[in-house]
């Protein structure tokens, strides 16, 4: 079913007859507290055409969720406010001022939902199948043995192998992929006339995120319905909308046919969001960053930069043959061993970024963990300046540590939200020694501020007060205070916005060509890989499946893992997916 | 506040460079912003401050320092209810000792229990004259004659009878010998809040360090700390408490705190370990890790800031239970010693004259007891919703 809407024809005949839904002057507000409040949606206005799929595409705060809240009546009602202008008509009658008991009847059985995150919609203690014939039972009167029939049929809809058996499975015995599809089961299960889906795959692992968008847009086809497609990644949006609404601060950028939007985008936003993100086909010196489209001036830098290492690179990091087993206890006194790594083996050169890839589980985070030796590991050896890293006593391994550094995925959680940026920053040259005195270190942590491109005034500011961007620059910072050798970015960029994320790329290989340093750039993200490294590694099930150049493993993939993990990739609109050059 | 943190994290550290910048609010003080706000927790806490300030004066020596004077008749009643008709003429003698403020291991532990029979002897026989001499019948019919006449002795030697007015009717009544109520309160408080707090403090301490041992080491260390805490808390409380009172012979307020410091820490350390457990996981702990922090300092300076409005909050609730602890304590007998006036105290005396229908010791150290544990309770309930963290981010820019 992978191409079913790759014909060339699809959105031609959606925008006539009258709309599904229509969407006029949407506004809502949050009352932050007595005198503030924040406008997240500001007057805007578009159409559900029937039997189409409209994707409501746009970064963290652009009140894309909002608005798909706002027509299920699902904000919170004690500090938001949708103004008494605002329509948004399904059938004839205005959700916006419908009783919520009639907006009740309407939600999972014409309107219905499905969220970003499978795990946590599902209630883990009840059967899967429980939990779908409640849906029937609510909203269509199916009772026992019919209920069960129809569940499992919706059940082998979604795609969910031997429903018959798998109807009395806990979410917990699922993958997240097929928790994703049970939720995709319940939200059609009354045959809803609009699907609403919130960042459905963004949770989900490359290989699924392409099963769950063919079997969304499978669904929209055969079920005559419409879909509203939320999600923040234009690349997915290319293979399945009809339509594409593009949404910055609250406000439509641009709105228009999906061809339309792709290959000839008007707004500068648009078209910043198109180039922003690393492309598998080239490879600019810098990312085009969304301030060269608003201020016109155009991507900088954009000759390509070479990739790949030579045979002569002088080496900074050997690891042989790496293991970390996991045990869990199993009965009174077994233990059962659980290989997260498994016999891994490579080579960092100096200066070079070393990619690693591969879907959750696969145990690429663990490699990096235990390098720096946040995980014990089980066995082999990381030989660092002719000495073993994992095997030297603690103490020791204190004159080192400060050599090999991490920035961690999530830059909300990696800095202590009690200490102020200027403590963030002192704090290891103080446990390191770098630097003469107190004066030094400051005068060095506010060198350091304006080299990730933050103000002064940052020094004295608390983690809260930064976007994920300027969060994860600090993070950065903290690792340069100690002037490391190897950096390793455990899914660094992953939970950023794509116009953050290429000033963050540009930022890493700015002091990758400035300090030398090394990266090991872990990434479930195929393309930015792609783009920041010279080889890459792929891994599965704690395995090296395939270490190539990074050039060589996408253009010329040896083996079928690796072949079906690029096959996956989400290509953006089709015209674009092919040689610009 | 923010300040802590930060002579924490790197040792009083100056600010080496000025450049204009705006002092950003650290989780503290927009935890104090949504409390200023917060008008219910702000009466709830100027209520509290002002027990404190009150416990703070008494302690001193400011105010109540003279609460075992006698200075009204016996079971004087409140101004608010007026004399008690059939009371006894007001002016007596009254010795000198008995006048004076302190001295009261003499006084509390020889006169005192007999005080009121000198009191009734002095009221019904001689109004307003010198002691009566001993007779003969009185030494057959009273057992106590002997030391009374002991007593006498040394009265009509180094003392010359003293003329005071007693009062009818007191602000707050009086006790069985005339000890003003109000003063007795606020002496009581000293004890009451003092013992609270003192023993809340420990307990908190204790909990906290072996909550922050068990969840950042995990594994051995936490079952054995697991183990010690079961064995703790499957104990009823009052049961543990007496038998701890019981152990430790000796009364008095140092006891008080060591007991209901000792048995109450079960709570905070199993909130606490929660707290370390999750924690330790955090990334940014991880990171503390990687740049090289110690144990001692991702345990201490990097987690405890962030748990630290759980400890405050158990704190708090610590003292409220306190409180009321030390008065079952003192209501039991285990508590503070019979020289020391406590609200438990208080209510144990007022148990005896509640027969008697002198209801006003029991409704003042009922009354004070109940608005500062209500004040105190409301204060905590409101702190923690503004110690919220799931608030946090609101208020942020």
């Amino acid at each position: 079913m992978g191409d079913i809407q790759s014909g060339g024809n699809r959105s031609a005949d959606t925008m006539t007859g009258d709309p599904l839904v229509r969407v006029r002057n949407l506004q809502v507000s949050f009352r932050l507290d007595r005198h503030t409040s924040f406008e997240a949606v500001k007057g805007i206005s578009f159409d559900i055409p029937q039997n189409t799929t409209v994707a409501l595409v746009g970064e963290s705060g652009s009140g894309k969720s909002v608005t798909s809240l706002a027509m299920l009546g699902l904000l919170p009602p004690e500090n938001s406010i949708i103004a008494r202008t605002s329509e948004i008509v399904y059938g004839g009658s205005n959700l916006v001022t419908m009783p919520i008991g009639e907006l009740r009847k309407l939600r999972g059985a014409d309107i219905s939902m499905i969220f970003q995150e499978p795990m946590t919609s599902l209630n883990p203690v009840f059967s899967v199948g429980w939990q779908l014939e409640e849906v029937l039972r609510l909203h269509m009167g199916m009772k026992g043995r019919a209920a069960r029939q129809r569940a499992i049929a919706l059940l082998g809809e979604v795609g969910i192998p031997e429903p018959e058996r798998r109807i009395d499975a806990y979410p917990s015995q699922l993958s997240g992929g097929q928790q994703q599809r049970v939720m995709i089961a319940m939200a059609i299960a009354c045959e809803p006339k609009l699907l609403i889906a919130d960042e459905p795959t963004t949770a989900l692992d490359v290989t699924i995120q392409k099963q769950i968008l063919d079997l969304i847009s499978d669904l929209q086809k055969r079920r005559q319905m419409s879909v509203l497609f939320i999600t923040h990644d234009l690349a997915v949006v290319g293979e399945i909308a009809d339509h594409v609404i593009v949404m910055r601060n609250g406000e439509i950028r641009e709105q228009g046919p999906a061809k339309a939007i792709f290959e000839a985008p008007q707004d500068a936003y648009t078209k910043a969001l198109l180039q922003c993100r690393p492309r598998l086909d080239r490879r600019p010196m810098r990312l085009p960053v969304i301030d060269d489209f608003i201020k016109g001036t155009g991507p900088q830098h954009t000759e390509e930069r070479p990739r790949g290492i030579r045979a002569g690179d002088p080496i900074v990091l050997e690891v042989k043959n790496l293991g970390k087993s996991f045990w869990s206890r199993e009965g009174l006194f077994g233990k059962r061993e659980f290989k997260a790594v498994k016999d891994v083996s490579f080579r960092l050169p100096k200066g070079k970024t070393l990619g690693l890839v591969g879907e959750s589980g696969s145990g690429k985070t663990t490699v990096g963990l235990t390098l720096m030796r946040l995980h014990e590991a089980t066995a082999g050896e990381a030989i660092f300046e002719g000495h073993d890293l994992l095997s030297m006593p603690a103490k020791e391994f204190m004159h080192y540590k400060r050599r090999i550094q991490i920035i961690f995925q999530n830059p909300y959680a990696s800095l202590n939200p009690r200490f102020t940026i200027g403590q963030i920053l002192v704090e290891p040259m103080h446990i390191h020694g770098i630097g003469a005195n107190a004066q030094q270190r400051t005068d060095m942590a506010f060198e350091l501020l304006a080299r990730v491109g933050l103000p002064e005034v940052s020094f004295y500011k608390y983690p809260h007060e930064f976007s994920g961007g300027q969060r994860q620059r600090i993070a950065i910072a903290r690792c340069l205070t100690m002037k490391p050798d190897i950096l390793i970015c455990d899914e660094s960029v992953s939970a950023l916005d794509v116009s953050v994320q290429a000033q963050v790329l540009n930022l890493l290989q700015d002091l990758q060509d400035e300090f030398g340093m090394s990266y090991i750039f872990i990434s479930h993200d195929l393309a930015v890989v792609k783009y920041i490294s010279d080889q890459v590694m792929v891994m599965s099930e704690g395995e090296i499946v395939e270490i190539a150049d990074s050039d060589d493993i996408y253009r010329n993939p040896k083996m079928p893992y690796t072949q079906r993990l690029l096959a996956s990739i989400p290509k953006g609109w089709h015209g674009q997916a092919a040689p610009a050059r | 506040m923010a300040i802590d943190t930060a002579a924490l994290a790197d040792g009083a550290r100056p600010v080496l460079r000025e450049i204009p910048h705006t002092v950003s609010p650290g989780l503290w003080t927009l935890a104090w912003r949504r409390l200023r706000a917060d008008k219910v927790a702000m009466v709830a806490l100027a209520i509290v401050v002002a027990f404190i300030v009150m416990m703070i004066l008494s302690g001193l020596g400011l105010i109540a320092a003279d609460w075992q004077r006698e200075v009204g008749v016996n079971y004087a009643p409140p101004s608010f209810v007026g004399p008690d008709e059939a009371a006894t003429p007001v002016t007596q003698a009254v010795t000198p000792q008995a006048a004076a403020p302190a001295g009261p291991a003499y006084q509390s532990k020889v006169v005192d229990p007999i005080g009121d029979v000198i009191a009734s002897l002095k009221a019904g026989k001689v109004p307003g004259g010198p002691l009566p001499p001993e007779t003969t019948e009185e030494k057959s019919v009273d057992p106590l004659a002997d030391v009374m006449s002991e007593i006498r002795a040394d009265k009509s030697v180094e003392a010359k009878a003293e003329h005071r007015v007693r009062l009818a009717t007191l602000p707050l009544g009086g006790d069985k010998w005339g000890r003003d109520v109000l003063k007795k309160t606020i002496k009581g408080s000293e004890t009451s809040i003092f013992v609270g707090i003192a023993s809340a403090v420990l307990a908190t301490f204790i909990g906290t360090l072996l909550g922050a041992l068990a969840g950042y080491y995990g594994g051995k260390v936490d079952d054995f700390l697991n183990w010690f805490y079961s064995v703790f808390s499957s104990m009823p409380p009052l049961l543990l408490i007496l038998a701890v009172a019981a152990v430790l012979q000796h009364k008095g307020i140092v006891t008080i705190v060591l007991i209901l410091g000792l048995t109450g820490w079960t709570g905070v350390f199993r909130l606490l370990r929660a707290e370390y457990l999750k924690h330790k996981a955090r990334e940014y702990v991880q990171a503390a890790d990687a740049i090289g922090a110690s144990n001692a300092r991702r345990m201490f300076i990097h987690i405890f800031p962030n748990a630290s409005h759980v400890v405050l909050v158990q704190l708090s609730i610590l003292v409220v239970g306190f409180i009321k602890a030390e008065v079952i304590l003192s209501f039991l007998g285990f508590g503070v010693p019979v020289d020391v006036v406590s609200w438990g105290s208080m209510l144990n005396e007022a148990q005896n004259e509640l027969i008697l229908g002198k209801w006003w010791q029991l409704v003042a150290a009922g009354t004070a007891m109940a608005v500062l544990v209500t004040a105190f309770s409301i204060f905590t309930d409101s702190l923690r919703d503004a110690l919220d963290p799931r608030l946090k981010g609101r208020t942020g820019a």
